[in-house]
């Protein structure tokens, strides 16, 4: 084991596999680590040792805390050696083992010594190991040999102080912060790194002070900085800057915009680019600003290094997504891209062309893509297919040519999540170009005869169900369905049953051979599709005579469940164990919270044939339980909704305060949730003092003090009122945040016996109408609106007067109607000039509601909109017009 | 997009995808399992490319990577999706030309293994704790190097004739640049 880790340049003719650690084991080395505790050390050997005890830990080998203990006392004797080389491998070592607080006291002495050591090394490298394992308390002692560090003429010191600095400051930031003359003074430094990481702290140490962030700008933007690294910092905070005075100055020139445009002639391409970028990102970036950005990433494209191809037309691709036209003039370089050996460069630019492109030019690009499609990796021809879905949508003249890519791509071979996108696109069009459905559900036909995913079969049969009965001529997708009953396993052959039923069901003159082909699947092998032949033929009455088809029965065939699939699933396993008959309506219908999904993928595209209705990312269960247990509150029925967290005060004063507004049927309740921003206070006997003077219909009937808030742990204090019964009374609410105030001693932590008593203004809440509404989804509006009926619908149009953008005005009025946007109708498409939004909700009182909205914009902005109603009470379609109609 | 620049791991691979050196400096892969699965969908999904004139650059799971390979040796630097794509490329030019320097041009995993002290003093000096530190391939090594000539213990042969090398290796390459 004790073989030289030395170099060895003669004997390379070694067999290939060599390797110095090959057999090597963990119990052995810990052995050998008893060399550490030799009278007589060998330097050496030593740090061979060090060496794979860190090979061990690098490939993934764990210590116990036994062993690391063990460890880490006999590193701390190698101190004793003056090795230079030994010292450098002790440093790295303690500073894997992170050893805990007790046993850092032992190697306190030994970094503090080197700290102050005449040798740059041992100065540097002490102080970036003691930073690293040290905690509070040790750093007020070594705090003065820290700030004469950050100045030293030494860059390595300097640099080693300061990175340090920015790791502490997260854990310290009082301590950092006394720090700032000393940090200041490195930013002068002439040593381009130590530059670099002191404007990093010293951003970091002002950053909340917009002053001071404006001031540093301001004065370094003219001086002039070595490091492009400390250059990419400061074009980062100049555009920190610019987006925050963007506000104040709207007139005139863009403030430090000069200063980011001389950055696109420097000299280091990581600079010329931050700048590049930072400008393509600014907030309503103008053209004639965008132009010399532009200029240069074009510039890059043509460069022999990918990794600059890559930032550039990852770069341009953004800006595609807002201003495709600044583009264009890169149109030539990117085309030469599609064949770029990097699939990632090739990708961005197809996609970027995608964007950009007109129509005269659709079908080129697809002619030159159809050869790149087939030597790309399925994640890459994902984002294609997603690209040319929203070319489609862009320009639905050309749905011919993309309809034929699509289904073309389709037959080739590839992945299940390549399919997949591939027919959500293809549903998607179907769905919004009425002309290109016929041939994209033949399409989807086509595709079903070969397909080898199940999923994919059973979700397209479902969907030929749906749409395939109202095209001209129904009776051609008879054949392709029937043929999966011959052809495929029980599960498709169990869809495609269901699917018949359906054409059934809405074509008559089909019914009496569908009834044939039916009675033929009744002999199946499979239990699932001879239950459903034989339930089909029975409510589509095959039996008998031909008759019309019910309502009932078009609801039961075509009308969603709305009930939510994990609710029936948790039913379902309760029953199975209990003796009772099922029933369907005992099963609970509230949206539960689904923790983790909602955050990952905000803003999701459509998903056409799989739209499951999201619930709302509510926790309302939490709070449920949390009001049950409060006994003022458990006479309140059953709670309604609670709202998502309104901020009452503005980040980063004395007292943090959020409400939540529980609605219940006859009462709301406002949770504060206050937290305690200051160590040195205690805060006692907190309530909120919650003046209704302008919410008349509210009477305050409860309040529940907080007793006590300590520093940095949040605590609740709730008021309630009571309102009229299942009436949707608005309101606003001015708050006083009222406490009784303690000195605490940080350094004992214990609070002084006398408080005084104390007020802190909180920002005004309001209950609006939306606090009414429930946000449920549908999974098919079309069927939920045509079940809803007609009866109880209201029609009107609203002026909604000039806005900036069509998108906008959908944002507001679904904001307004606090309602749940279904199949993806919330995103308006760039420079549509009308757009339909469906929303759907349950009002208080438990009244489902359907709207569709329709919104056109003309020539100056102005903003129309139509607004249908459906509910299954008048009085509350009326409420949601005059909702509208107030706001 | 405030914040400093940061690195989220340098990872130093063989041909076969086993961990060399491998340093990580953000918690997005807690456990070494975690780690094991990156390592393994970057190699896999990058050997197939020629990184070995200009460093290459790929997206994986939200990130940036940058690599470059050389004989049976894969460099791996990755940082956020929206960090600066070119600076993480100057922290893996950086680590590359150290070991490069390092090695004596000898660059492969026999030499990278026998070295092994060498490489994870090199990855020290260039990132703390995801903060860059230098990317200068000569100021690394120099810092790197200077440690293996004993100050206080007796000289022997070989480090003298080592560090002479390393010296006059350093002064043509500086002079050849």
């Amino acid at each position: 084991m004790a073989q030289p880790l030395v170099k060895k340049d003669d004997d390379r003719d070694d067999e290939a596999d060599y390797s110095p650690f090959l057999g090597i084991e963990k119990g052995a080395v810990l052995q050998e680590a008893r060399v550490f505790n030799d009278p007589q050390l060998d330097p050496r050997r030593c740090s061979q040792v060090i060496t794979k005890l860190l090979y061990l830990l690098n490939q993934g080998e764990t210590f116990t805390k036994v062993e690391a203990t063990e460890v880490f006392f006999s590193v701390t004797k190698l101190f004793q050696s003056r090795d230079i080389g030994l010292r450098r491998m002790v440093y790295v070592m303690i500073k894997e083992l992170s050893p805990s607080a007790d046993e850092v006291i032992i190697v306190t002495s030994s970094l503090m010594k080197d700290m102050t050591s005449k040798t740059d090394m041992y100065r540097a490298n002490a102080i970036r190991v003691l930073c690293r394992i040290t905690d509070g308390t040790l750093l007020t002692q070594i705090e003065r040999y820290l700030k004469q560090a950050i100045v030293d003429k030494n860059p390595v010191v300097a640099s080693a102080a300061l990175v340090s600095g920015i790791h502490l400051l997260q854990t310290n930031p009082e301590i950092v912060k006394r720090w700032s003359n000393e940090v200041q003074e490195a930013v002068q430094s002439r040593a381009a790194l130590v530059q670099f990481h002191a404007l990093a702290l010293l951003h970091q140490i002002r950053q909340n002070d917009r002053l001071a962030v404006n001031k540093l700008v301001t004065s370094l933007t003219r001086g002039s900085v070595r490091s492009p690294l400390a250059q990419c910092l400061l074009i980062r905070y100049t555009s920190q800057v610019i987006r925050e005075s963007a506000n104040n100055t709207q007139t005139g020139d863009r403030p430090f915009y000069d200063f980011l445009e001389g950055c696109l002639r420097h000299k280091a391409e990581m600079v010329i680019f931050e700048a590049a970028r930072a400008i393509t990102e600014l907030n309503g970036v103008t053209s004639r600003e965008l132009t010399p950005a532009i200029t240069v990433l074009q510039l890059f494209l043509s460069s022999s290094k990918p990794v600059l191809r890559f930032a550039a037309v990852r770069t341009l691709n953004k800006v595609a997504m807002t201003h495709p036209m600044a583009v264009t003039n890169c149109n030539i370089d990117m085309e030469s891209l599609i064949s770029d050996q990097n699939r990632s460069i090739a990708t961005l630019a197809i996609t970027t062309l995608l964007k950009t492109g007109n129509e005269s030019s659709v079908d080129r690009l697809m002619k030159q893509i159809t050869n790149f499609m087939s030597d790309i990796a399925d994640e890459f021809k994902i984002v294609v297919v997603e690209a040319i879905r929203s070319l489609c949508l862009k320009f639905p003249l050309k749905h011919r040519s993309l309809m034929n890519f699509l289904s073309n791509i389709l037959r080739e071979e590839g992945g299940f999540e390549y399919k997949k996108a591939i027919v959500d696109s293809i549903v998607i069009l179907i769905r919004d170009i009425p002309e290109a459905k016929e041939s994209g559900l033949l399409h989807l036909c086509e595709f079903i005869e070969d397909c080898e995913f199940t999923y994919l079969s059973t979700q397209i049969l479902h969907f030929l169900g749906i749409e395939g009965p109202k095209t001209s001529d129904p009776s051609k997708y008879i054949r392709y369905i029937y043929n999966r009953v011959h052809l495929e396993n029980a599960t498709v052959r169990a869809g495609a049953v269901s699917t018949l039923a359906k054409f059934g069901a809405m074509v008559d003159a089909l019914k009496p051979r569908i009834f044939v082909l039916l009675r033929r699947c009744l002999f199946d092998n499979d239990d699932e599709v001879r239950d459903r032949a034989t339930l089909y033929l029975n409510t589509l009455g095959g039996d008998g005579a031909v008759v019309e088809t019910g309502e009932d029965v078009k609801e039961f065939l075509f009308g969603s469940l709305d009930i939510p699939l994990v609710n029936l699933e948790n039913s379902l396993k309760n029953y199975e164990l209990s003796e009772e008959s099922f029933d369907i309506d005992s099963v609970p219908k509230e949206v539960k919270t689904q923790p983790l999904a909602e955050k990952k993928a905000p803003g999701k595209k459509p998903t056409g044939l799989s739209a499951p209705p999201t619930g709302p990312p509510s926790t309302v269960d939490a709070y449920e339980r949390l009001l049950s247990s409060i006994p003022e509150f458990a006479n309140f029925g059953k709670l309604f909704k609670s709202s998502a967290p309104v901020e009452l005060t503005e980040a980063e004063t004395e007292y943090a305060v959020n409400v939540v507004k529980h609605i219940f049927d006859g009462h709301v309740v406002f949770q504060f949730n206050c937290t305690n921003t200051i160590p040195e206070q205690l805060l006692e006997n907190v309530t909120v003092i919650v003046d209704a003077s302008e919410a008349e219909e509210f009477a305050e009937v409860a309040t529940k003090p907080l007793r006590s808030l300590p520093y940095d742990s949040p605590g609740q204090t709730f008021v309630a009122f009571e309102k009229p019964e299942g009436v949707p009374a608005v309101g606003k609410f001015s708050n006083m945040l009222r406490f009784i105030v303690k000195e605490v001693d940080p350094s004992t932590g214990e609070a002084e016996e006398d408080g005084v008593e104390d007020e802190y203004q909180l920002e005004d809440l309001e209950v609006v109408a939306a606090d009414y509404m429930l946000k449920v989804g549908v999974s098919n509006f079309r069927n939920a609106w045509e079940s809803m009926g007609a009866d109880c619908e209201r029609v009107d149009e609203y002026g909604l007067g000039p806005r900036d953008s069509l998108a906008e005005a959908v944002n507001a009025v679904i904001n307004l109607l606090g309602m749940q946007p279904c199949e993806g109708t919330e995103v308006v498409p760039s420079n549509s000039r009308s757009h339909t939004c469906l929303l759907s909700g349950v009002y208080i009182g438990n009244v489902k509601v359907l709207v569709r909205l329709q919104f056109g914009i003309d020539g100056p902005k102005d903003v129309a909109m139509k607004l249908a109603v459906r509910s299954e009470d008048e009085a509350v379609s009326d409420a949601i017009h005059e909702i509208v109609a107030s706001g | 997009m405030e914040s400093c620049p940061s690195v989220k791991n340098i990872i130093l691979l063989d041909s076969e995808g086993q961990r060399v050196a491998v340093k990580y400096y953000s918690d997005d892969w807690p456990t070494n399992s975690a780690k094991e699965a990156f390592e393994k969908s970057i190699f896999t999904k990058t050997q197939k490319t020629n990184a070995r004139t200009e460093a290459e650059i790929a997206m994986f799971e939200n990130h940036i990577v940058v690599y470059k390979f050389v004989q049976d040796l894969h460099f791996f630097v990755t940082g956020a999706e929206d960090e600066n794509e070119l600076i993480l490329a100057t922290v893996l030019q950086g680590f590359f030309d150290s070991v490069d320097l390092l090695l004596r041009g000898t660059v492969d995993k026999k030499e990278a293994l026998e070295n092994l002290d060498l490489i994870l003093l090199c990855l020290d000096e260039i990132v703390d704790g995801g903060i860059i530190l230098e990317t200068d391939a000569n100021v690394i090594v120099g810092k790197v190097a200077s440690h293996s000539i004993d100050s206080g213990a007796p000289l022997s042969e070989q480090t003298i004739s080592q560090a002479l090398a390393t010296a006059r290796e350093h002064l043509t390459r500086s002079l050849l640049k």
